[in-house]
């Protein structure tokens, strides 16, 4: 960003009239405002798609009027949460209430800043990239915890309790797996290891070091699905137990920020599955040939994953509390500690860095 | 300058949150404050250019330890009043430690010198962390995971409940 700045002022001599620190700050306040839109549009068409697949797998259509197949049915719904009533409970903790969905709208949109659309189109490359996006994704769990516990409803609470149990025990694979693709990489910034992949998509570290690689990858997918509360493991939000969890007492605008964040989030695994394991912004075969697709190419493998996450949701029943457990702790976390020894000891039996 | 204001912010923010994490009346929020500090702190490491702890502070702070203690503080029996089971509080003995450890701190603080220095360049930090871990620092390092693993394996004890024979 520092750069891109730098440049600019070199081109346009105008700008050295401004002080460069101010020129830094809107460039940061600019880029973060069109990933916002970006993601904010993308979601839309999540939700259109997600209904789409719902539709297709139950053997009806899905929406048909608004638009052509229905296509501008988000657009539609947009406008009638905005102008929903803002209802909040008598009985809720009102800041608390008002909070919680900007917190777990700010932990799933700011994760965005360090995701490589391309080689140079990404908004800030830190040096500790994808641990960056685990830290601020850590916000998200508290907004849940303050949704459910606001409201002062039992099924609001209970879902937030689960939410945070879940998301705490998974974050331990999640981490494990993502260390499979930062040690072959040697770095953690999110273009570091893209870079790391490139030349073909023999180089992805889901096919680097077998199995281990494709193992951490189908490891950190299951796992970042029960992070982002998705089916099967959707007992926070369990609509036949819970109403509809930690949202119950949401309505209007306040219920699409939370709506919002978990389709950010979808997509945010998404990329992160592309960055990590599938070779981020880079075509198959022949990379080099197709560089100038980039950004639309990744934009592509993300949302090829995200229709893989709704696929499985419209198939899978849903895991029960004590199966979710065994499951983290049983299953996925041995194997995450094996794909991590696995993985190092392919890279000492080979030396490669 | 810039910098500056920066700085300002994010200590304002610590400090407020801080103040309303002591003074609070009810625990819950007390509990949620503490997400503001914990993010003021790691606003105030990115200033030291020292990213990687900032990040590794929300990540075990935000993410793990507040978490468990909102679990705590939810399982809590009547959390809006503060109930005080030692009846007898004792005002002037009170103000006297008070007064003396605020006057023994202003002390301290007025005393130290505080080096300053210059704002340090924002460089990678991760890969010479995890060098000294492994060189200068393995000893404290290994002994550190052999108390969590202590402790891992003490909950586990104390949670799985008795053995039926």
């Amino acid at each position: 960003m520092r750069n891109f700045v730098d440049q600019l002022v070199n081109n346009y001599e105008f700008l050295e009239t401004f002080p460069r620190p101010l020129l830094y700050l809107i460039a940061m306040v600019a880029a973060s405002a069109i990933i916002l839109g970006f993601i904010a549009i993308l979601v839309m068409f999540f939700v259109w798609l997600e209904r789409k697949v719902a539709g297709h797998m139950q053997d009806r259509y899905g929406p048909m009027e608004v638009g052509r197949h229905g296509w501008l049915q988000s657009i539609a719904d947009g406008i009638k949460l905005f102008l929903k009533e803002d209802i909040i409970p008598a009985l809720a903790d009102k800041p608390l209430f008002v909070i919680a969905p900007i917190i777990v709208f700010v932990g799933a949109f700011s994760a965005f800043v360090v995701v490589p659309f391309s080689e140079n189109l990404i908004v800030a490359d830190l040096n500790i990239g994808i641990f960056y996006i685990l830290a601020v994704s850590s916000l998200t769990v508290i907004g849940i915890i303050m949704a459910g516990w606001s409201s002062n409803n039992k099924w609001a609470l209970y879902g937030a309790m689960r939410s945070a149990a879940q998301i705490i025990s998974y974050e331990i694979p999640v981490g494990i797996a993502l260390l499979a693709a930062v040690l072959p990489a040697g770095s953690l910034s999110m273009r570091d290891i893209v870079l790391a992949q490139s030349g073909g998509f023999w180089n992805w570290f889901i096919f680097r070091n077998p199995p281990f690689g494709f193992v951490a990858c189908i490891i950190y997918f299951v796992a970042a699905l029960a992070e982002v509360n998705r089916t099967p493991f959707d007992i926070p939000e369990a609509e036949s137990e819970l109403v509809a969890g930690y949202h119950t007492e949401y309505s209007g605008m306040r219920f699409a920020f939370f709506f919002l964040a978990e389709y950010a989030n979808m997509f945010l695994v998404g990329t992160i599955v592309t960055t990590l394991f599938l070779g981020g912004w880079e075509f198959p075969i022949f990379p080099s040939a197709f560089a100038f697709l980039n950004p639309i190419i990744f934009v592509l493998k993300g949302i090829a994953l995200v229709f893989v996450m709704m696929w499985l949701r419209w198939t899978l029943p849903r895991l029960r509390v004590d199966q979710l457990m065994y499951v983290s702790w049983k299953v996925l976390l041995p194997f995450a500690f094996a794909c991590l020894f696995g993985v190092s000891a392919w890279m000492l039996l080979l030396h490669s860095a | 300058m810039l910098l500056v204001i920066i700085f300002t912010i994010f200590a304002a923010i610590t400090i407020i949150s801080a103040g309303m994490v002591a003074f609070s009346q009810n625990i819950v929020y007390s509990a949620f404050s503490l997400l503001f500090t914990f993010f003021g702190i790691a606003g105030l490491y990115v200033l030291l250019a020292a990213d990687f702890l900032a990040a590794t502070q929300l990540l075990i702070y935000v993410g793990g330890i507040l978490v468990l203690l909102l679990f705590g503080v939810m399982l809590t029996h009547k959390i809006q009043e503060v109930n005080l089971s030692n009846e007898s509080m004792r005002l002037a003995p009170a103000a006297i430690v008070v007064l003396a450890f605020l006057g023994l701190l202003s002390i301290a603080i007025y005393r130290t010198q505080w080096p300053t220095v210059p704002v340090p360049e924002l460089t990678p930090t991760t890969a010479r962390i995890g060098t000294l871990f492994m060189t200068d620092y393995l000893l404290p390092f290994e002994i550190a995971s052999l108390v969590l693993l202590t402790a891992l394996v003490g909950a586990v004890f104390i949670a799985r409940g008795r053995v039926k024979k």
